[in-house]
């Protein structure tokens, strides 16, 4: 686990070591397997991250291995975090000390509900992606800067030198990344006159509404 | 299948479009929309964490009414009596509970005649209408687009977002035409179709997309047949589903306790009818299915895009794209399948009827068809899990409990169930499942090295008849066809 606080505020960039997570389609329920769901905090979630498929790799899973002790970034692949719309998976992935994820592409649900706790997903060129990883594998002791703003992230590695690879994030996360404007709800709740206004043109609002 | 493309046009016209103006509060500074959400479903799962950030946020549940609760993913599924024997389901209960008392929320609770899957109640409660924003933290949210309402699982921090606001910031998705065309063939379901779709587009072939599901098959569907399927649309990584609400729905609708009555059901239907996409309406793309070549679809491995007709092989490498070997190795390993072998045979150990995606009266009517006269085979655990307290009133009213009992079916009560074995219901070791539920992931169903077959609930009722899965359309045709439910 990472000593990183959890995010809050601006998150315009993020500097630390990283893990490659290696393999398509892993889903929520690998994240978090359901067992840990029974529970009414986030608090306990860190021990259940890949609960699972580290006791099938026995010690061998990235997230037990010594060299990766402390990591921030999680390097992945393609359709990272798809099924079960549980915030229990990102939030077991902050608490064990995850900050940003990059990969080939995030399910939607996943991607927003890191959004929602300031944990950037940024999507990368598949061929970036397993420079990233190969390059992490070779020097894991080497640190990652990611810079939200001019979307670019760069390997500090004395092993296998200097590299920098673009990475990609839709305007309106990286505005709200970088403007510290990622925990929306304040946000939602000023524009009460706006809802009144959008409530009362809704016509099952209005008129045949049993609730 | 044949892909067309739009070429990137803008969307007009269609139902997503329509709803998504109507619905729009205002336009977010760090970006996105601010989307009013029209009905909110909760559970014990994920909103314990959104009610105690919004006390620490010291806001209130800007719309109570909007909101209503119910208890299905922890609840037992055989005694239902409080407290649970499980300390924390019980703890989770209570949580639900306090909070919805505290907020003035309604909670259908075990035993009110109206607690079930919460995918399952909100449409039999007619609270789930065409033209709603439907939100739920719960992915299998997108079943409620069967009656066109745009409806969409959320996480936890969106939870407390829609408590305290009755809104979320939303980016607009794409719409791509999902155009079923043709008579489904005997024995095949809706859910073999929504297989064969994800088969097709993939696990990631929906993403960033609403699926809109039309053609004359999808017209021919009843309205639990589309629930099914617009369920699954997530599977296919498509956050919304959805099916243009037309005269089935409305009769689905109509009497339900929710459901507008007198002068506002005229209003209200003229209004439903103006939502469906026009003939104007432009999509993003569009992609062309063929219902009379759809075969019973099973899932081989370890996502809900590996499936394959019950007729055919688990697939080679050589079949596969490049990019779908790696996980079908993993799933060759994982489920100890062998490439090229038959999936037809492969025996069962333990068989679920239920979850969101198929445990409504008419799957179990499609279950209790096969398992009618039948036995369940030896050594197999076979069991059947209504989706709600109404469902279970209404299959015991046509002796549906005791058709599946008699044949050495466990008739259980409602919930969720071994879908996801958050309850005392799972698989033990490498126990195979033959489920009606809707995921096949690793672990999925309370095991860590459980397997899962995905399939219908005819199928699975086969599976447990015959003790490894087994084509439904080989028994008798008088039986497939009762299965026939339109």
């Amino acid at each position: 686990m990472s000593s990183h606080p959890f995010p809050a505020g601006p998150v315009p960039s993020h500097r630390g070591r990283a893990i490659p997570l290696v393999g398509a389609d892993i889903d929520t329920d690998r994240i978090i397997p359901a067992r840990f769901l029974k529970c009414v905090t986030f608090e306990g979630l860190a021990d259940g991250a890949f609960a699972d498929d580290r006791t099938e790799r026995a010690g061998a899973h990235p997230f037990d291995r010594d060299e990766h002790r402390g990591a921030s970034v999680l390097v992945v692949n393609s359709n990272f975090g798809c099924g079960s719309s549980r915030e229990h998976a990102p939030q077991a992935l902050m608490r064990w000390g995850i900050r940003a994820v990059i990969g080939e592409s995030f399910a939607e649900i996943f991607f927003g509900n890191c959004l929602a706790l300031g944990i950037p997903c940024l999507t990368a060129d598949p061929l970036h992606v397993a420079e990233l990883q190969q390059a992490i594998a070779a020097d894991p002791g080497a640190e990652l800067y990611l810079d939200l703003e001019a979307l670019q992230v760069e390997l500090e590695s004395e092993f296998v030198g200097a590299n920098r690879w673009p990475v990609h994030l839709d305007p309106g996360p990286q505005r709200m990344l970088v403007s510290g404007q990622w925990d929306g709800t304040s946000q939602l709740v000023a524009h009460d006159g706006e809802l009144k206004a959008t409530a009362a043109r809704l016509p099952y609002l209005n008129g045949f509404s049993r609730l | 299948m044949q892909a067309n493309s739009g070429g990137g046009q803008v969307s007009s016209g269609t139902l997503y479009d329509k709803v998504w103006d109507l619905h729009k509060v205002a336009e977010l500074p760090g970006g996105g929309t601010q989307l009013f959400i029209g009905l909110h479903l909760i559970h014990e799962v994920t909103s314990p964490q959104a009610f105690a950030a919004l006390r620490d946020l010291g806001l209130s549940v800007r719309h109570p009414e909007r909101t209503v609760a119910t208890v299905d993913h922890i609840v037992p599924t055989t005694s239902q009596a409080r407290p649970f024997a499980d300390p924390l389901a019980e703890e989770m209960l209570a949580t639900l509970e306090a909070n919805c008392t505290a907020h003035g929320i309604v909670l259908h609770g075990i035993g009110s005649g109206r607690q079930g899957i919460v995918h399952v109640i909100a449409p039999e409660l007619g609270l789930t209408q065409p033209g709603m924003t439907v939100a739920c933290g719960d992915s299998h949210t997108s079943t409620h687009g069967a009656f066109g309402a745009i409806a969409f699982g959320i996480g936890t921090s969106q939870v407390r977002d829609v408590l305290a606001s009755q809104s979320l910031a939303m980016n607009k998705l794409r719409v791509r035409r999902i155009l079923v065309e043709g008579d489904l063939p005997r024995g095949v379901f809706a859910k073999d179709l929504i297989l064969h779709i994800i088969r097709t587009l993939g696990v990631k072939g929906g993403v960033g997309h609403a699926y809109e599901f039309a053609g004359s098959t999808i017209e021919a569907l009843s309205m639990e047949e589309r629930m099914t399927l617009c369920n699954m649309a997530i599977e296919g990584g498509a956050r919304v589903g959805y099916c243009n609400p037309d005269a089935i729905t409305f009769a689905y609708l109509q009497g339900r306790p929710f459901a507008p009555t007198g002068d506002a059901w005229e209003r209200a239907m003229a209004w439903w009818s103006s939502l469906a996409s026009g003939p104007e309406a432009v999509f993003d793309d569009e992609v062309r299915f063929d219902a009379a070549t759809i075969a019973p679809t099973v899932t081989w491995g370890i996502t809900p895009g590996q499936g394959i007709g019950v007729d055919e092989a688990v697939p080679t490498p050589e079949q596969l794209d490049p990019e779908e070997r790696p996980i079908a190795e993993e799933a060759y390993r994982y489920m100890d399948l062998l490439p090229g072998a038959p999936i037809a045979g492969l025996p069962v150990d333990v068989c679920f009827i239920g979850s969101c995606t198929n445990g409504r009266l008419s799957d179990l009517r499609a279950a209790a068809a096969i398992a009618r006269g039948r036995q369940v085979a030896p050594g197999v655990r076979a069991f059947v899990v209504p989706g709600s307290e109404q469902v279970a009133v209404a299959a015991e009213a046509e002796g549906l409990d005791a058709v599946f009992r008699e044949a050495g079916f466990e008739w259980r009560e409602p919930g969720c169930s071994m879908c996801l074995a958050m309850n005392p219901d799972r698989l033990e070791g490498r126990q195979i499942s033959a489920s009606s539920s809707n995921r096949n992931f690793k672990g999925r169903q309370g095991s860590a090295s459980g397997r899962t077959l995905l399939m219908s609930p005819a199928m699975v009722a086969a599976a447990a008849v015959s003790g490894a899965v087994t084509d439904v359309r080989t028994l008798s045709p008088a039986e497939v066809s009762a299965t026939a439910l339109r």
